[in-house]
């Protein structure tokens, strides 16, 4: 199997856990989980380095996803416009869809073009390219349930392919009533990960793909119905790991149920 | 660390507008005859051209039922021809059903499974009807597990959705699954269907022609929408075609207008000739993304001269198939291989005047030629460029 990657840095923001240095709290029992978790809605922050026309048309997926990604800016010491990125979800912003989906079943079939321009899967990427000046190549993916695992695999297939780094982006939204129902999710989630080659600062976390293993749940029932609840918070396991500075292999489902383990070492 | 390219393409179809299979791809290329047709798609009352796919009516085999959707029946059409089904048993034997990894392009996947139930919804409760199958009929990873299913592999899956770049990036990330171990032949793929949402939202940006799309003409203003599906095996030994070089980038410029200057293209162009190891003068012909907006075909050509010159034939193909959005880059990698294959460039079909501002050599008479490297380029919203060079090994 690969070699896999380090983890150089997160960011993260979901509902009561507004900034990786507060999950991190949270994850190794610093700090105690806030009631807001609990929350299904999110108001995430204004990206910054989207330019005011840009940021207003931005759909809520768009505004997670940067919010998670420019969050760890100021920890990386990689240049992101030089970086290539994987943005992984499972369902992009389905509250698009349903708008979409809602016109087009009115006999005026009025779609609206912002919508339209913004219902790309891809669109967190559009707009990532246009706020960080991302030039570099920019892959967006999606594999159900098993979406973090396969933006995870894509990273550590660039860094094996020359890349000193790769930025993955996890991001889900609820979906809208009544898709909801066919596609649940409890809260929105957006989270990056800078993932690099080479080893950097003290402890560094190795990230590498290892045999299937038994599912790893979230041992606080509260992080546990996040971690089931959006697909981008399957990964909350490994930065429990992170978070704790423990090495152990956590299990995650894959593609069909199967399983497929992460290893983190320090 | 990586494996020396080529990497062999042992097998491949496609199923379009023009036809099922490669076969009739072919044929038709060399006919001129255009798959587009002036028609109306399910209730769509939008007045223009469509490369529809014939036969499509038909549910999936029972054992499938639960996938059926116009995508995947799509998708199982094209699988059913030129043997590809048998190639890839076959490889499942030989690498086994975990070792074989598959990357499938789509943009919209089953949405018109969505809007469909949207139109039956019940209103008064707001509730979509029971039988209304996001996983498996709509959603973007849909077309993956089918696909998955249908041809029985247990590896490594993804599907890549960056609008119509999506199935050109399926080569360059199964390429790299390859290299790095996660797999050790992939299938990759692109499949795209009708829908209202593209063609109402295509034509809310003002971007549908109501004619049959004029790639590059001085008269050109929009694009034909299409649907296509299509397929090929990437092994890591050597076969008669070859998958050369890949090269993405982002525009960083708009979502849904390419950077007028073609920065990003010619980007993308320059970082697939230098994986391949390949020198301008060795592109035998472009495929153009050519679309057929104002927008695209200009600056796609800026992009063209910059990194290839003004000499290499240039022709784009969605006069004959229409753009068919995340399935592009797989029909336009079949188009490529048939190309290499039958020995002859194909025109720029519905072309009357070339618009005299690009400076691009745009094949006006499809002649025979020999053709060993054909660039492909596919270029999506959300600024996403991706370039091919498939090539005789």
């Amino acid at each position: 199997m690969t070699g896999g990657a380090f983890l150089e840095t997160v960011g993260l923001v979901a509902p009561g856990l507004p900034t990786w240095e507060h999950a991190e709290a949270v994850l190794t029992g610093r700090r105690d989980i806030d009631p807001a978790i609990d929350e299904s809605t999110l108001a995430p922050p204004a990206p910054q380095s989207l330019p005011a026309n840009e940021r207003r048309r931005a759909p809520l997926q768009v505004l997670v996803a940067l919010a998670a990604a420019e969050s760890l800016l100021a920890r990386t010491a990689f240049a992101v416009p030089d970086t290539p990125s994987v943005f992984a979800s499972s369902d992009a912003d389905m509250s698009i869809m349903h708008r979409i989906c809602v016109a087009l079943a009115e006999p005026a079939r009025m779609v609206s073009p912002t919508d339209f321009h913004n219902s790309v899967h891809n669109a967190p990427a559009g707009y990532w390219g246009i706020a960080a000046r991302a030039t570099r190549s920019a892959t967006t993916l999606s594999a159900f349930d098993a979406t973090a695992i396969a933006g995870l695999r894509e990273c550590l297939a660039l860094i094996e392919d020359g890349a000193p780094a790769a930025l993955l982006v996890l991001c889900d939204v609820p979906a809208p009533v009544p898709l909801l129902e066919k596609r649940p999710m409890h809260a929105p989630c957006g989270i990056a990960l800078m993932l690099v080659r080479d080893a950097l600062g003290t402890r560094p976390a190795r990230i590498s793909f290892d045999d299937g293993h038994a599912e790893t749940p979230m041992s606080h029932p509260r992080l546990e119905r996040l971690r089931l609840g959006n697909p981008a918070a399957r990964v909350l396991p490994i930065l429990e790991a992170v978070a704790k500075q423990e090495s152990r292999t956590v299990g995650l489902r894959a593609e069909d149920d199967r399983l497929a383990g992460v290893r983190v070492q320090f | 660390m990586t494996r020396p390219e080529p990497l062999g393409i042992s097998a491949w179809t496609t199923t379009s507008a023009l036809g099922r299979g490669r076969t009739a791809l072919a044929e038709a290329l060399m006919a001129e005859r255009t798959g587009l047709r002036h028609r109306r798609f399910e209730t769509c009352t939008i007045d223009c051209w469509i490369g529809e796919v014939d036969g499509l009516d038909e549910c999936l085999p029972a054992g499938l039922a639960a996938w059926d959707c116009r995508n995947n029946r799509l998708a199982w059409l094209a699988l059913q021809q030129d043997g590809f089904g048998a190639a890839v048993a076959d490889a499942r034997s030989r690498y086994g059903p975990r070792r074989l990894g598959i990357f499938m392009g789509t943009s919209t996947a089953g949405i018109l499974e969505a809007e469909l139930a949207y139109r039956a919804r019940d209103r008064e409760r707001n509730i979509l009807p029971a039988g209304f199958d996001h996983a498996r009929t709509s959603c973007t990873y849909s077309i993956g597990g089918f696909a998955r299913a249908a041809l029985g592999l247990e590896g490594v899956s993804a599907v890549i959705s960056t609008a119509c770049s999506s199935s050109a990036k399926v080569f360059a990330s199964a390429r790299r699954a390859i290299a790095a171990g996660f797999c050790d032949a992939a299938v990759v793929g692109g499949v795209d269907s009708l829908c209202l949402t593209t063609l109402h939202g295509f034509n809310s940006l003002q971007l549908v022609s109501r004619d049959a799309c004029r790639p590059a003409d001085a008269g050109r203003n929009g694009i034909s929408i299409g649907e296509a599906a299509g397929f090929a095996l990437l092994e890591p030994r050597a076969t008669d075609l070859a998958l050369m070089g890949t090269g993405e980038s982002s525009d960083a410029y708009h979502m849904s207008t390419p950077e007028p200057d073609g920065r990003g293209a010619a980007a993308a162009m320059s970082a697939a000739l230098g994986r391949a190891g390949l020198e301008p003068k060795d592109i035998d012909y472009v495929n153009l993304h050519g679309t057929a907006t104002p927008a695209n075909d200009a600056a796609e050509d800026r992009a063209v001269c910059a990194t290839l010159g003004t000499q290499v034939p240039v022709s784009s193909t969605k006069g004959w198939t229409g753009h068919v959005l995340g399935a592009a880059g797989m029909l336009e990698a079949a188009i490529a291989l048939t190309c290499i294959t039958r020995g002859f460039i194909p025109r720029s079909l519905n072309t009357r005047n070339v618009d005299p501002a690009l400076r691009a050599n745009v094949v006006m008479e499809s002649r025979a030629a020999r053709v060993d490297r054909v660039m492909s380029n596919s270029f999506g919203f959300g600024g996403s460029n991706c370039t091919l060079i498939l090539g005789r090994s």
